[in-house]
């Protein structure tokens, strides 16, 4: 089965409808998939909702779509960098779902183990825990969490070979296979595809039964915070 | 006199023990990691996925992939290993981690912290700091003792949205170090030029 696509459109367009469930990986601007971002935008699918730790600056990331107001709903964990989510958020206009991060990355990766909830005492006391199940093991009490499915995951590499099989670059990993791994179709955008056999099968962060489509193409992988020492 | 933002980090930086992993939040916890004290080896975790952060790199050398949890440009060290989220919050959760030196906007004399949002006004959100205050071994708070209006930021109880309850062991702010403890905060020490009145009178919360 053809995996590698052309470009990001080719790769997403027939996936694409009003109203959808996406997960995005990527923390900050770090290992996000700019190009399928891009693709969404260009697309004009509306009334989106984004499991995605954060929501990019304005002008980049889950940002620009929503300056378009593509976005109907966020699940997040932290959207500081943001001025127009904020706007948005404060007026109403766009629905937010805050998750504690560990929750948010453990609830994807469940989803995408066949786990449909799990204990945590993360939150416990809290905002968070309002409406949940709480029960007591050995003594200490945790609340249940549900694991995340999602129509479509939209993740970043830094290489596949043509069977899916990939490979995250230091930090850049975060929450691309976890992201990746709870929906039910998963497209990868990938800064080099190389030939399959070419990577080390002890090396895979993750294999290719969880990824569908595959595409390369450039990257601006932009930096949110350049910080530098002095030479010494 | 009281201690400063670097002073308050210094202070912070002999909560740390030879060994151990830590993780160091946004702001002033983040120039903990400058004053760590000599023959201490200690393990920075960064919950975006990696263990062992080095500093800032030297400019021509920063590297879009490698980050740390204040989206910083960072370095790796020798002994530098990276993982997905879900493992990083796992060692988190897991009670891997020993400390989390953390900011916070109000801690409440029962170790309740404050420190994700203010309703109608500002969201950030709570990050990794609810799975951090409930998982790791202990959390050090530091911060201001007060707000930018005077008032204290210790207090008999939140006013704000909890990031955990009942959560911190120790707290240092530019007015000295306290730690929570039965019926209320202790002073463990007051800051350079801060006597112990000037540190009541400065905290709302019930000092025993």
């Amino acid at each position: 089965m053809k995996k590698v696509y052309e470009s990001a459109a080719e790769a997403l367009n027939d996936l694409l409808f009003d109203g959808m469930f996406i997960a995005a990986g990527g923390f900050g601007l770090c290992g996000i998939p700019e190009l399928l971002l891009q693709a969404i935008k260009d697309n004009g699918a509306r009334n989106l909702t984004f499991a995605s730790n954060n929501a990019g600056v304005d002008d980049f990331g889950i940002g620009i779509l929503l300056q378009s107001r593509q976005v109907k709903k966020m699940i997040s964990s932290y959207v500081g960098e943001n001025a127009e989510f904020m706007r948005q958020y404060l007026s109403g206009e766009l629905e937010v779902e805050f998750n504690p991060q560990g929750t948010l990355a453990e609830r994807m990766r469940a989803a995408g183990c066949g786990i449909p909830g799990f204990y945590t005492k993360t939150g416990v006391g809290t905002v968070i825990a309002e409406g949940k199940e709480h029960r007591e093991f050995n003594g200490e009490t945790y609340i249940l969490e549900e694991g995340l499915s999602v129509d479509l995951s939209i993740v970043k590499a830094w290489k596949a070979d043509a069977t899916g099989n990939l490979m995250f670059r230091k930090t850049a990993r975060n929450f691309n296979p976890l992201a990746a791994m709870c929906g039910k179709v998963c497209v990868v955008e990938v800064e080099e595809i190389v030939p399959t056999g070419s990577l080390d099968g002890d090396h895979i962060h993750l294999p290719g039964v969880y990824v569908h489509r595959i595409i390369q193409g450039t990257h601006e992988k932009r930096i949110e915070q350049r910080t530098t020492r002095a030479a010494a | 006199m009281a201690w400063d933002r670097n002073q308050m980090a210094a202070r912070a930086a002999l909560e740390l023990q030879d060994g151990m992993y830590v993780n160091l939040g946004i702001g002033i916890p983040t120039l903990v990691s400058n004053f760590i004290p000599e023959g201490i080896t200690v393990t920075l975790q960064s919950e975006n996925g990696m263990l062992g952060t080095g500093p800032f790199p030297v400019e021509g050398d920063e590297d879009a992939d490698l980050i740390n949890a204040g989206k910083q440009t960072i370095t790796e060290l020798p002994q530098t290993s990276y993982f997905d989220s879900a493992i990083a919050f796992g060692m988190i959760r897991g009670g891997k981690i020993a400390m989390a030196i953390l900011g916070a906007m109000e801690v409440a004399e029962n170790g309740d912290l404050a420190n994700w949002m203010i309703p109608g006004k500002l969201v950030k959100g709570m990050g990794g700091a609810m799975d951090l205050v409930a998982g790791v071994g202990r959390v050090v708070v530091v911060m201001d003792h007060t707000n930018k209006h005077g008032d204290s930021k210790l207090l008999t109880a939140c006013t704000l949205p909890l990031t955990g309850k009942a959560v911190v062991d120790r707290i240092i702010t530019n007015l000295g170090v306290l730690d929570v403890v039965e019926g209320g905060l202790k002073i463990i020490e007051t800051a350079d030029g801060v006597t112990e009145d000037e540190l009541r009178a400065a905290t709302a919360a019930t000092i025993v």
